[in-house]
């Protein structure tokens, strides 16, 4: 059974899982555009005050947040060696081509701080919100958009169901794999093309599973009388309270001293 | 006049071939007359392949009948505009836990059908609750349904089609792919809804065992009801069963093999207690 | 000993929060030409067990013999091991994926490192196995019945001519006629080709009818170890483990309970009714044990 912790929710009864889900996600967009504009220590040290704080109210567990880092180490790694070695400007570090300059560590460092504080971020996100609260929030927030006929319903429904069954296809990835290997199939050695075709006897499986889930659902779905977004009730409608306008207003503040970061900080990092 | 009544149903469909050019045609149900009183636990079984599951799906107008009429509670399958009143009315559980649930946590399952209903919300909440308990699963409502056993998946799925307020459930092979644990607390769940709450059960299976509480059991093979009647009267049947693909409980084979060797015992042996009553 | 487990452990999610004990010290061997039935709730360890067998999952403490070799020693090649210790999933159907049924089943022997010719021969000889018939080879493999589908799946494991074959539950989901018609096809494996079976089942009525010696799971243990008839005597146990004993089990129980004197190791519907009418004619003719008789009876 492989755990997927990446955006999994984690139900634990703190004040970010009580907030409205429209709230969250406004926040997240919110605090990304923060991580952006800042500059300067201060800058940095508030952002991350903020981000400390929102872990600590969300009473997940801190490995389990750091977990969720794990998927994009790889990314990460890159883009500090790319800005770390590809940064014009006063040399501090030279061997044979590679150079490393004092601008390029500074870089490196920011967008490695930024892209871990990104992640880490939407993350807290997905994990105190489940994935039917956030499709509904943004079903709600981009309802505008169905006056240009874009299917916002069908679009948020089909991404909870996606949610649903990403941990139910992973598992049976697993199994199938297994299976195939019981078979002698290799999945490891060999070149690029070849292992890429190893996995026509994993995904051919997955894919027919894939069709078959989704035929099976379709009908489970028709049985309850789903018949799409008209005359539908909501047994969880949104409802802003008291905090969800706290909630918007420290995010006003937290935009607001950004900008001040961002006008009066000083580039030294 | 039953809440269920099916009268010369038959349904057709068309296999297309990849190698021949002639698509062929499938009369996977024919001629069907069947009649269901309000209240009442029917058993369907049948070997895979017999059409029993294709007949469960005409109950919940999934599928509508080629030939013949399906009425539900008085209302036509075939008249489209009454298609959602149908499916409200008898609801329908499938074979696959997994493929059925919609929801990412166990009470926004439940509150799935309602929703579709447009029933208001505080209402959809006590359904909810009310729909969970009676399954027993009130405990898991926050829970993801990924973590739960087969039969804890199945009984949320019972949970959502009960919540709907159905006045029959269709259950097409809700234990196949159980452990006999699972198994056992599935049929607990709707037996208990059967007699308790009078919801009329249809309950298609292969599982000999689980029909031994039916009113009414039917045998279906190549599209026909070839038996049917009360479980003592079929399952005296064992050959006749034999023949059809369908093996019967060991009590029911030895009591019936005890018999053949001269042994005095009542036809249709059902249950252990009974063999044991008789023998001694 | 074909396969033996030296007190072999495994731990899910070692170190983490969701540590869970699979195995724990499991003391374990198979001989050649066996039939071992295991049976235990979901969640037993009984998968995890069996995974364990062709190296499919690495034990987190203890040794795994083949053939007298430690198959996680360096340089063991366990790729030949999974030709000789074939393992047949839990809805096996999931992994067929080829155009043709033929060429599924070949997969396996193509692994191995066949010639083409080689692979068709394995591959014809293992549908023979399995009751598919010629006219099935070029179809595709989704176009089959579900019980069609699992037999050219366990095709496609035979064909690389193990000599161990596992199964996973190998009747879930088929109806009776499809459960009889594979499990004689793995008596038939056993008997005839002398194939070590071990057969995962949730079905005690089963494993009375086919397994010589029973395996009995929970919690990561092996809890018995015996012919089936012996373990089922310990039937109230089992219930413990979410288990239970064949039905013909509790009508003997029960019937002694009442005064016949019958066979309680009685496991199958034909040992039930023999020893039934043995009994029956022996309280006719006024037998000794008449009433609250001995436990013990041949």
């Amino acid at each position: 059974m492989g755990e997927v912790t990446l955006g999994q929710y984690y139900p634990t009864n703190s004040i970010l899982h009580k907030l409205d889900p429209r709230v969250k996600f406004v926040g997240t967009l919110t605090y990304i555009i923060s991580l952006f504009l800042i500059r300067g220590v201060a800058g940095w040290i508030f952002v991350t005050a903020v981000l400390a704080g929102l872990m600590f109210l969300s009473r997940v567990p801190f490995p389990y947040l750091i977990k969720s880092m794990r998927p994009i180490l790889f990314i990460l790694v890159i883009t500090v060696i790319f800005n770390l070695l590809l940064t014009p400007g006063t040399i501090v570090w030279k061997f044979w081509i590679f150079q490393i300059t004092k601008e390029g560590i500074r870089v490196a460092i920011q967008m490695a701080l930024r892209l871990s504080y990104l992640v880490m971020g939407s993350s807290l996100m997905t994990l105190t919100t489940t994935p039917n609260a956030l499709t509904d929030a943004m079903e709600r927030l981009f309802a505008f958009l169905k006056v240009v006929k874009v299917p916002v319903h069908e679009i948020s429904m089909m991404m909870s169901i996606a949610l649903r069954f990403i941990p139910i296809l992973m598992e049976e990835a697993d199994k199938i794999k297994k299976a195939q290997m019981a078979r002698g199939a290799d999945f490891e050695s060999g070149s690029f093309i070849r292992r890429m075709k190893a996995m026509i006897p994993l995904l051919v499986p997955l894919f027919v599973s894939a069709f078959r889930r989704a035929n099976d659902l379709a009908m489970a779905m028709e049985a309850r009388c789903y018949h799409g977004g008209d005359n539908r009730t909501q047994m969880k409608p949104l409802r802003y309270k008291g905090r969800d306008y706290v909630a918007y207003l420290l995010m006003a503040v937290m935009l607001t001293a950004s900008i001040l970061f961002r006008i009066f900080g000083k580039s030294a990092i | 006049m039953g809440i269920i009544r099916a009268s010369k149903l038959g349904f057709d469909y068309i296999k297309y071939h990849d190698d021949s050019e002639d698509p062929e045609k499938i009369n996977a149900i024919k001629g069907v007359d069947f009649d269901v009183e309000k209240g009442q636990f029917i058993a369907v079984l049948g070997h895979n392949g017999s059409g029993k599951s294709t007949l469960a799906k005409h109950i919940n107008a999934l599928l509508v009948p080629t030939r013949g009429t399906m009425y539900v509670d008085g209302v036509n399958t075939s008249e489209e505009e009454e298609l959602w009143k149908v499916r409200q009315k008898a609801g329908m559980v499938f074979q696959n836990p997994d493929n059925q649930i919609i929801g990412t946590v166990v009470e926004e399952d439940v509150g799935f059908g309602p929703e579709n209903l447009g029933v208001e919300t505080e209402d959809i909440w006590h359904r909810v609750d009310d729909a969970l308990a009676k399954v027993g699963m009130l405990g898991f409502r926050d829970r993801s349904p990924n973590r739960l056993s087969g039969g804890q998946k199945q009984r949320v799925a019972i949970a959502s089609v009960v919540a709907m307020h159905p006045e029959c459930i269709v259950l097409d092979e809700p234990t196949a792919m159980l452990d006999p644990n699972g198994r056992r607390e599935v049929l607990e769940c709707v037996r208990e809804l059967n007699q308790k709450e009078g919801i009329t059960v249809i309950l298609i299976t292969h599982y000999m065992e689980e029909v031994v509480f039916a009113d009414n059991v039917i045998v279906m093979d190549r599209g026909q009801i070839v038996m049917r009647g009360t479980p003592r009267a079929i399952f005296s049947r064992v050959d006749e069963l034999k023949h059809y693909g369908l093996a019967v409980p060991q009590v029911t084979e030895l009591a019936c093999e005890l018999k053949q060797s001269g042994v005095d015992l009542p036809d249709g042996i059902l249950t252990i207690d009974e063999l044991v009553e008789a023998l001694c | 000993m074909l396969i033996e487990l030296k007190d072999v452990s495994y731990t899910y999610g070692k170190d983490t929060v969701y540590e869970v004990n699979a195995l724990n010290h499991i003391n374990l061997g198979i001989d050649e030409g066996e039939f071992i039935g295991i049976i235990g709730h979901t969640g037993s360890g009984k998968s995890t067990l069996i995974q364990h067998l062709n190296g499919l999952i690495k034990p987190t403490s203890g040794q795994i013999l083949f053939d007298g070799s430690d198959i996680w020693e360096d340089g063991y090649n366990l790729r030949e091991l999974r030709t000789h210790v074939g393992l047949v999933f839990q809805y096996p159907e999931n992994q067929l994926f080829e155009t043709d049924v033929i060429t599924d089943v070949m997969f396996g022997p193509k692994n191995k490192g066949l010639s083409k010719d080689q692979c068709e021969e394995r591959a014809k000889e293992a549908l023979k196995q399995v009751g598919i018939p010629e006219n099935f080879y070029k179809v595709s493999p989704f176009d089959l019945s579900g019980g069609q589908k699992r037999r050219v799946a366990m095709a496609g494991v035979l064909a690389m001519d193990p000599q161990v074959l596992i199964l996973d539950e190998p009747t879930a989901g088929l109806d009776p006629a499809g459960r009889d018609e594979i499990l004689g096809q793995i008596k038939y494996l056993h008997d005839k080709r002398g194939i070590t079976i071990i057969l995962v089942s949730h079905s005690m009525e089963d494993v009375a009818v086919y397994a010589k010696r029973l395996l009995v799971i929970n919690d990561g243990r092996i809890a018995f170890d015996g012919s089936p008839k012996q373990v089922f005597t310990h039937y109230r146990e089992l219930e413990q483990m979410g288990l239970a004993a064949p039905q013909v089990t509790y009508i003997m129980h029960r019937l002694h309970e009442k005064g016949l004197t019958v066979d309680l190791t009685a496991t199958t519907v034909e040992e039930a009714r023999r020893s039934i009418l043995l009994a029956l004619s022996m309280k006719k003719s006024g037998g000794t044990e008449e009433g609250g008789g001995s436990p013990w009876v041949k």
